[in-house]
């Protein structure tokens, strides 16, 4: 005789508010296979979990049914108290009552009987469950970094020095990211260049990381521990060993294009180097906008390397590794410029975003720093500043808070202030967000001590006037409208993704959200790793956010991956499909529908590799003979909790 | 007057789309009626044809299968191969001479708690205007 054990959690009232706990034990006392059943207000509790444990011993229960949440909250918890108390793990069961029953129905007694019926389904289920022990897997002690902005390149480090290898992906020609695209950070006003180049030299000397730019992830199979990924690398046609940055190459090349580390400020050379300190510290050929690299085309780069660095028949290549874990971090990008005609972005030259203001503002930038407006190169003396360009606007455009825009819009403001101290710093706000520390103190001393004058209000319309950006805005606590005269106006765009993402999340099976930033697998427990296992996120590819918290979900992720990596084995859901030999007739259909090759036929009967198959059950409804089953979940098991469920 | 007629439904959810849409509905405290029991199954592309039977067999008044968005199954393609079988067994039952509105597919993703409970509202008023399923309960 089966002996199960049921015991019905109150959630405090969280459930019982709803459901009828003792009800619920009462009834489920007196179904068949059921030895004990109790119910108590805290069941993940210490105290809840000893009732468990007691029941079992007292009673000789040789299975467990919990009542309570999601399985997805606590049902590791629950199973790990049941192989406390000496039954397999996979003889407990949750069934969910809050979420799927307490929370969702507001009549005591239809919730019951439904509360009831779940509970008797997962009983149906359980008393049909077998233990199992978990399939191990071998794990490669290697992981991959999607990224190399700073969330990607911290990662990456933290990664190798507790001496993992890592290999670091980044789709353009230089690591560096945003960040090194930057003038100043909020509130220190670190030089963001100053503080980043360390770490982008220590990446590339680094024994343990192998530095993959012009690069993109091309495939990815496999699974935790052991992923297989394929790697696109596009030829730059340029060796990096023997490139010294002479110079020359660019001196003769007759193409001028946007450059885009400065956004389209300034121009660049279809042969280029991104910036001064790019890593790998080498010339990139841009074929799409290189003449053609047959000498008849053009051929003049070539003609000048005096290293003989310029190769024109380098050819994409495709690099194959075996890694543990994945990190996304593939940063973002500002919202589209066609988005915001509205404000004359992409119209007017001097109307320009947050970041073409920070390239403006930096040493390094098209003006050595100085702050001169690009239509003329004159100094502007007003300079209008307006945030959530795009964000907080569900109508039309993104319904989120961009998050940095708050706290960069000051920095700017301050910064054009110390340049240009005669000159007026005007921002719109709708309110300020400086939740951070120091960050409310920074915004007040841009107010206070640097006269930037604040107007809350939206800006409606941006115009040119007698070479003048007129704008026209209003201020809601003055009730006035606002008429501005600006030399220049800046705006702080939304910020979302970076293209791609979504292509690059399907190869990985992770989820996006509806704007497309990696969906984590908690928003509050697990906000470091996708539902995926083994997969894991850092920076603003998962949502926005400033440097400070890339960096610390950078090293989050890391540790996250370490905890994979660190293990010789994984232990992986024995939950697997099984074949009934002699029910197979070896048509090989199920075969087919695997998504991943873990049925073989093997003398014209179906096989299954334990560690490949993921016990998704395709197989299981594909096959015709109903020879194939998933431990623990099998059609009996389900024929018996729809009985259940219906309750006769 | 009599009591109104209360549907009963199966509901096979996949665990990681609509399953955990679901909870989404309960963690938000979203409403909808307690017709349904629903059953977590790993996927939508699990759900064998036989389920479906066994359902309508055991006395339910509708089935409702529930897995991710297409493109998006956490097993790749197993709501491709759910749908096309679903088509199928929709003619099939249709033959039988159950009207087809009594078993329905839907694609919720594990942030569309709204939608969840859109469905099943939707579902449960459908099935009360067609009252209790007769043709396919044994006995
Ligand atoms: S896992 Fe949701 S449909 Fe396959």
């Amino acid at each position: 005789m089966k002996k199960t054990g049921v015991f019905v959690c109150h959630c405090g009232i969280n459930i019982a508010g709803t459901v009828d706990v003792k009800k619920v034990a009462e009834e489920l006392s007196k179904y068949p296979g059921v030895e004990h059943s109790e119910d108590y207000i805290y069941m993940c509790s210490d105290p809840g979990q000893n009732k468990i444990i007691d029941a079992v011993k007292e009673k000789q229960l040789d299975r467990v049914v919990i009542s309570c949440c999601s399985p997805t909250l606590h049902e590791t918890t629950f199973r790990n108290a049941c192989k406390f108390a000496g039954i397999n793990p996979f003889l407990c069961e949750i069934s969910n009552i809050r979420e799927q029953c307490s929370w969702v129905h507001s009549d005591t007694e239809k919730a019951t009987e439904k509360a009831i019926k779940i509970t008797k389904s997962t009983v149906e289920r359980i008393l049909r469950n077998e233990p199992l022990e978990p399939v191990s897997i071998p794990v490669t002690k290697r992981a991959l970094v999607i990224g190399g902005g700073i969330a990607g390149i911290q990662s990456a480090l933290d990664l190798a020095n507790s001496d993992f290898e890592v290999i670091l992906v980044e789709r353009s020609p230089s690591i560096g990211g945003r960040m090194i695209q930057l003038s100043e950070t909020f509130p220190t006003l670190d030089c963001s260049q100053c503080i980043l180049t360390p770490k982008m030299v220590e990446v590339s000397k680094h024994k343990n990381i192998k530095l993959l730019t012009y690069s993109e992830v091309h495939e990815v199979s496999g699974y935790v521990g052991n992923f297989k990924v394929k790697i696109l690398k596009k030829p730059t046609y340029v060796d990096p060993e023997k490139c010294t940055l002479c110079d020359e190459c660019i001196k003769v090349c007759p193409i001028v294009v946007p450059n885009e580390f400065d956004l389209g400020l300034t121009g660049r050379r279809a042969i280029y180097i991104p910036f001064p300190q790019a890593i790998p510290a080498s010339f990139t050929l841009d074929i799409q906008n290189c003449p053609g690299l047959v000498p008849i085309a053009c051929g003049k780069c070539a003609d000048v390397c005096e290293p003989n660095a310029i190769n024109y028949d380098m050819q994409p290549e495709i690099i194959e590794a075996e890694v543990g874990t994945i990190i996304t971090a593939t940063g973002y990008d500002l919202y589209d410029k066609e988005q915001m005609a509205e404000y004359g972005y992409g119209k007017y030259p001097d109307v320009v975003d947050g970041l073409q203001f920070e390239r403006l503002l930096s040493a390094s930038g098209p003006t050595l720093g100085k702050i001169l407006r690009p239509s003329d190169h004159e100094v502007p003396k007003e300079v209008v500043f307006i945030q959530c360009v795009g964000s907080r606007d569900p109508e039309l455009h993104c319904a989120y808070c961009s998050k940095v825009c708050c706290m960069y819009t000051a920095k700017h403001a301050m910064l054009y202030k110390h340049n240009v101290p005669d000159g007026q710093a005007y921002v719109f706000y709708i309110d300020i967000r400086a939740g951070g520390k120091d960050y409310e103190e920074f915004v007040q001393r841009a107010i206070e001590e640097d006269n930037v004058l604040y107007l809350r209000g939206k800006v409606s319309k941006i115009f040119e006037e007698n070479n003048k950006i007129k704008v026209w805005g209003v201020d809601t606590l003055s009730d006035k409208q606002i008429e501005i005269d600006a030399d220049m106006v800046v705006l702080a765009m939304a910020i979302k993704p970076s293209k791609g993402i979504e292509e690059l999340a399907k190869k990985l099976k992770v989820a996006v959200n509806q704007d497309g930033f990696l969906s984590e697998a908690h928003p509050k427990l697990r906000p470091l790793e996708s539902v995926t296992s083994g997969m894991f996120f850092a920076g603003a590819a998962q949502a926005p956010k400033d440097i400070p918290e890339a960096v610390a979900q950078a090293s989050g992720a890391s540790a996250k991956a370490i905890t994979i990596l660190s293990q010789e084995r994984l232990y992986h859901s024995p939950t697997v499909a099984t074949i009934n030999i002699s029910l197979c007739s070896g048509c090989g259909m199920c075969v087919d529908v695997c998504p991943y090759d873990a049925l073989s036929l093997e003398d014209f009967k179906a096989q299954v590799n334990e560690v490949l198959c993921e016990g998704c059950g395709t197989c299981v409804a594909t096959c015709l003979r109903a020879a194939i089953e998933t431990k623990n979940l099998t059609p009996l098991q389900i024929h018996e909790m729809i009985k259940a469920s219906i309750g006769g | 007057m009599a009591e109104e007629f209360e549907p009963k439904i199966v509901a096979f959810l996949c665990k990681w789309c609509s399953s955990a849409g679901s909870d989404l509905a309960g963690v938000s405290r979203m409403k909808y009626p307690p017709n349904v029991v629903p059953i977590t199954v790993m996927c939508s592309g699990s759900v064998s044809p036989l389920y479906i039977f066994s359902a309508f067999n055991q006395g339910a008044d509708g089935v409702l299968i529930s897995g991710c968005h297409p493109g998006d199954c956490h097993y790749i393609k197993g709501n491709y191969y759910a749908r096309r079988k679903i088509a199928l067994v929709r003619k099939l039952l249709s033959y039988m001479g159950l009207e087809s509105k009594r078993f329905q597919m839907s694609w919720v993703s594990a942030a569309e708690g709204k939608k969840y409970t859109q469905v099943i509202e939707d579902f449960v008023e459908q099935l009360k205007t067609l009252g209790p399923q007769n043709k396919l309960r044994r006995n």
